[in-house]
């Protein structure tokens, strides 16, 4: 599905992705895990074509996302770092415009946002307006419009980030739910929720990748739990 | 072309749910107005057309629409939108020309919304209506040009304010080319030719034929091609720049 192809990406001197090479098939759910500043937002914004890898491949469903990037992108649901969202617009009109320009016909788009509504149990704020809304529902609003147009590639950054105990829950549920039939990527600094819900757990740091394997591996790697087995590979990797 | 509507659209209700449609919209029907009656010599001059109308325009729209212009693309940036809106399956181009096709509609909405002087020059006298359409179109043809620099300026930042000044000045550029204040300052370091070539690239001197009511083909070239390279270089910057 998802086809990492030693990846490159550097800002002047620094390289910030080095020599990525990742392949992610239908039904995982991989948690990408790392320091701050390890390089996977950015290698997210490669694999949603926003930015340009500095060199190295990325295939999408055996699309190049060079060549075909608008092909790709339909097949994408992207929550981006911090769910950026148009905060003077009222969150029903903001899935709604999603809704359309990725496509949805017009009979499907109400039943379309009627689902996500539903989904991440955004009743009560459907006529406010975004920049109003608490963390954990404009949170919330940023996964309904990744999720609303049911992508076969869902990727998200952080996406629970910022709510409580039990909209994690129900997040995590929600990714376990609609994952079978999709590929998805989660980027995360919490390892509890890599348990939860991933199938696979990456790690990288400084750009590089270091671990690659199932959670239950990960934590059978080191010794102690997992946040200890993370701080020996990641702070291994910078002596 | 779908998606330049889509974009166009959420672009637009956008003006109209916070307070920069309102404010817009009053502060240059008043200075339009005011201008044209008090500084214009409206009355005074006796005579039936809206040339101390237009007069005003280029110097009304120096600010103002740098003013619309400024959060276009910086916005989008330090918010965060640009990431949204361009992993979307929707190429740069349709996102900047639906962009600044909404930007630029609302400016004609305001244009529109003068139409009072129009009723009041008609029924002081007998103005040549044709001359006065002229003079829109010549208005709302340079607006767009101006749009154009502002639109492209903003794409080089995220900070509004900054894009706002640089608009004013590279506007304020195009404004005056045409003077010998602009002209004497690239004397001393270009070529002849290239001197010529600013010269001819006054926003003045294109609208001000339009606005006595002369339609000439080249004005329309002129500014046609102008938004055309300024967006072509907008498109080219957000490309550029969108990651970083």
């Amino acid at each position: 599905m998802i086809e990492i192809k030693n990846l490159y990406k550097n800002y002047d001197d620094i390289t910030v992705v080095d020599n990525l090479s990742l392949k992610i098939e239908k039904g995982e759910v991989l948690g990408f895990l790392g320091p701050n500043g390890a390089g996977k937002s950015t290698t997210m914004k490669m694999v949603t074509g926003f930015i340009e890898p500095t060199s190295g491949e990325i295939n999408i469903k055996n699309l190049n996302i060079k060549d075909c990037s608008i092909e790709v992108k339909k097949l994408i649901g992207y929550l981006p770092e911090g769910a950026p969202q148009y905060g003077e617009m009222i969150v029903i009109d903001f899935l709604y415009f999603i809704a359309k320009i990725r496509g949805l016909q017009k009979n499907k788009i109400m039943d379309a946002i009627n689902r996500v509504i539903e989904n991440l149990s955004l009743q009560d704020v459907i006529n406010k307006r975004i920049e109003y809304l608490s963390k954990g529902f404009k949170r919330r609003v940023g996964i309904a419009q990744a999720i609303i147009h049911d992508p076969q590639i869902l990727i998200m950054d952080e996406p629970t980030d910022g709510l409580d105990p039990n909209q994690k829950y129900d997040v995590r549920e929600l990714i376990k739910k609609i994952s079978s039939d999709k590929t998805i990527i989660i980027s995360t600094h919490i390892l509890e929720e890599v348990e939860a819900v991933c199938t696979r757990a990456a790690i990288i740091s400084k750009g590089k990748l270091l671990f690659d394997d199932t959670p239950k591996n990960l934590k059978e790697s080191g010794e102690g739990n997992l946040d200890d087995v993370f701080r020996s590979i990641t702070m291994g990797s910078s002596s | 072309m779908y998606n330049i509507g889509i974009i166009f659209k959420r672009e637009l209700s956008s003006y109209f749910s916070t307070p920069i449609a309102y404010v817009f919209l009053v502060i240059f029907l008043l200075l339009s107005g005011s201008l044209t009656f008090y500084m214009g010599g409206f009355y005074e001059r006796g005579q039936a057309d809206l040339l101390p109308f237009f007069s005003f325009h280029p110097w009304l729209y120096l600010f103002l629409v740098p003013a619309i212009s400024m959060k276009l693309w910086a916005e989008e940036r330090k918010s965060g939108t640009i990431e949204l809106i361009l992993t979307l399956p929707v190429s740069v181009s349709e996102v900047v020309i639906g962009k600044y096709l909404a930007a630029w509609f609302f400016i004609v909405l305001a244009l529109v919304l003068t139409f009072p002087i129009w009723i009041t020059v008609n029924y002081l006298g007998s103005p040549d209506n044709g001359a006065i359409l002229s003079g829109y179109l010549g208005s709302l043809l340079m607006s767009g040009g101006f749009l154009a620099i502002g639109s492209c300026m903003s794409s080089t930042t995220q900070n509004q304010v900054i894009a706002f000044i640089i608009s004013v000045v590279v506007c304020f550029i195009f404004l005056l080319s045409g003077t010998n204040l602009v002209l004497d300052f690239f004397n001393t370091w270009l070529p002849q030719g290239a001197v010529d070539a600013i010269a001819s690239l006054s926003f003045l001197s294109h609208f001000s034929s339009l606005s006595k009511g002369v339609i000439d083909l080249r004005d329309f070239i002129y500014y046609f091609s102008l938004i055309g390279v300024w967006l072509y270089i907008n498109i080219e910057l957000v490309n550029m720049k969108k990651g970083g």
